[in-house]
């Protein structure tokens, strides 16, 4: 197990270096002069050469490559050319908000799917299951954020429950404080939560019927065991390997999804900076934000599989 | 997977009540993107401010948006661009990804860590990343956003064939066609390909669905489909800025994708029972 979790992690430095180096050479070589893009295509051309110069363009690439790489590793991702403040500074701002936007969703997600596929497994073919799985495929048929569209309409325009976007902030100092900004936060973490919520309830439904068909749980059953011990006790544990991959992908897309649903309630996270940093041209943002998202999948990841080997002895990981 | 004739197969997915009503919403999307290639109720570019946020009616069945341009055709002739891109961008994801997950569960070892590291690799940019970093370099447009999508989908297709072969690997049967001395190719072809197909359904026809959606969210954001060509992710886009003056704006585009997923996604599920008889008993 030890091993197995070193090679892991070596493994997980291997992507991580070969990610930085797809985003670089997307976002820094393929674009030609990053000055050019920053300043746009009528820049005058003695401006375009100083920015080239002040952002260390005319130095060779692996070099720049590898200040960059040193510069992520020590927390300085360079200077923002739209914001002028350093965007370290800003991506930590933006997170504070994205991340626990990204938990909340990824929490009442798993809650909501594993309720769910769970109750409608147990009542196979009884009118919960149909009932709970017609309602996921609803959930999944839904684009978030025209759900969060729908949620802004019925909560805060009709029902005036809460505000139909932006973010107070977590301190009082901010003007805002830890309820109000959860408040800020429950109804994008619900429109992003639903429709993930509803993918993974039937991944864990079809993952549990899929294990009730297993020989070890007619023997469970056969030597006494009610239905609903052999579901918690025997069926629970293996039907989540399924689940828990399903699970690492999510996560991805929530995090994905947190760019289009900030749009939607005007959220200062990461991905309406990435966003924002497109429209202004701003490569070294969006370098920095890529990269720092890629690595938060990557990292994911290397958790889950690690829980494989947890939950499913089994798996023998790394066996020939 | 058990032997059928097409007869019977044919005959048991008509009567699956998910298949036949995903296969009806399926065919109206279809036929939806068909229709607008040669009719459209009016001219879905044409715009007449005179006549701008009119309600539905006969003159326009959907009414007009901000530009007066009629709803209802600027709704079929944005079929086109989410069959387009669903299904270029499922082909690239599907194709790639199940021939890499295949390869990976029956060789094991370090070719299994070479493609699921390569798939890690590649799964680190979900499709908004990587069509925001194509939309930051090449400028936004439906292909980057077919390419973006696709992409995506490799690792996606590679982890889930991979994980269901390598389940399928460990089984019994398997073991005995080893032992008759079937080659690792031969296995994949006979037993571990058939016997993951129905989730590699479900999972073709749902992303096929998520691509969709995935197409919608990017136009929403300006990345994807371009004017003039009609999309309904731009057409919620710009509905949300006249919730309160035009809130059914808002509402029929968001119908056309959902219902456009719901039947792809039931569609699959009735595939799914119909190719494997032993799941359609005991779903």
């Amino acid at each position: 197990m030890g091993l197995f979790v070193l090679r892991r992690l070596l493994t997980l430095a291997a992507t991580l270096a070969g990610a930085s180096l797809v985003v670089f050479v997307v976002l820094e070589i393929l674009p030609g002069n990053a000055a050019q893009v920053l300043l746009g295509p009528d820049a005058a051309p003695e401006a375009v050469a100083e920015l080239a110069t002040q952002l260390g363009l005319d130095q060779p690439a692996p070099r720049r490559y590898a200040q960059w790489v040193a510069g992520l590793l020590s927390g300085d991702m360079g200077t923002s050319a739209a914001y002028g403040t350093p965007v370290a500074e800003l991506v930590w701002e933006r997170l504070a908000l994205t991340v626990p936007l990204a938990v909340m969703a990824m929490a009442l997600t798993t809650v909501l799917a594993l309720a769910a596929g769970l109750y409608a497994a147990s009542h196979h073919r009884r009118w919960g299951d149909v009932g709970v799985m017609g309602l996921a495929q609803l959930g999944i048929a839904l684009p978030n954020f025209w759900f969060a569209i729908l949620l802004i309409l019925l909560f805060s325009v009709k029902l005036q429950w809460f505000s139909a976007g932006g973010f107070p902030g977590w301190t009082e100092a901010a003007g805002g404080g830890v309820l109000p900004a959860l408040q800020a936060l429950l109804l994008p973490a619900i429109a992003l939560a639903v429709v993930q919520a509803a993918i993974l309830a039937r991944i864990t439904r079809s993952a549990v019927l899929d294990v009730l068909r297993e020989d070890f749980v007619r023997t469970a059953r056969a030597k006494g065991l009610s239905r609903r011990a052999a579901l918690w006790g025997h069926v629970l544990r293996n039907a989540m390997i399924p689940v828990v991959t399903v699970m690492g992908l999510q996560f991805a897309n929530l995090l994905a999804g947190t760019i289009v649903v900030e749009n939607v309630f005007y959220l200062p996270g990461l991905g309406r900076l990435i966003f924002q940093s497109i429209a202004n041209r701003d490569l070294i943002v969006v370098r920095n934000c890529v990269m720092l998202l890629a690595a938060l999948v990557v990292i994911v990841n290397a958790v889950v599989d690690v829980l494989y080997a947890v939950i499913d002895p089994r798996v023998k990981v790394g066996a020939a | 997977m058990t032997a059928l004739v097409p007869a019977h197969w044919a005959a048991r997915l008509l009567r699956h009540p998910s298949f036949a009503l995903g296969a009806a919403l399926t065919a109206l999307l279809v036929a939806a993107a068909l229709l607008s290639l040669v009719w459209t109720p009016a001219p879905p570019l044409a715009m007449d401010l005179a006549a701008k946020l009119q309600p539905p009616g006969a003159g326009h069945w959907l009414g007009t948006d901000a530009f007066g341009r009629d709803v209802a055709s600027l709704l079929l002739v944005g079929a086109r661009s989410s069959l387009l891109v669903g299904a270029l961008a499922v082909g690239i994801g599907a194709g790639l990804g199940v021939a890499l997950g295949l390869l990976a569960a029956a060789r094991r070892g370090w070719v299994e860590e070479l493609v699921m590291r390569l798939a890690d690799f590649t799964f680190a940019f979900p499709a908004l990343l990587l069509a925001i970093m194509l939309a930051a370099v090449f400028g936004a447009g439906m292909v980057n956003a077919i390419v973006a999508i696709g992409v995506f989908y490799i690792p996606t297709f590679a982890r889930v064939a991979r994980a269901s072969a390598v389940a399928v690997w460990s089984r019994d049967f398997v073991l005995a066609a080893r032992a008759c001395g079937k080659g690792r190719w031969r296995i994949t072809w006979e037993h571990v390909l058939p016997n993951i197909l129905p989730v590699l359904i479900v999972q073709a026809t749902t992303h096929f669905a998520l691509a969709i959606l995935a197409e919608a969210a990017l136009s929403y954001l300006g990345l994807g489909t371009q004017p003039p060509q009609p999309s309904w992710g731009r057409m919620l886009s710009e509905a949300q800025t006249l919730m309160f003056q035009a809130p059914l704006l808002a509402v029929w585009p968001g119908l056309a994708i959902a219902l456009s997923v719901l039947g792809l996604n039931l569609l699959g599920d009735g595939l799914r029972d119909g190719l494997d008889p032993r799941l359609a008993r005991q779903r």
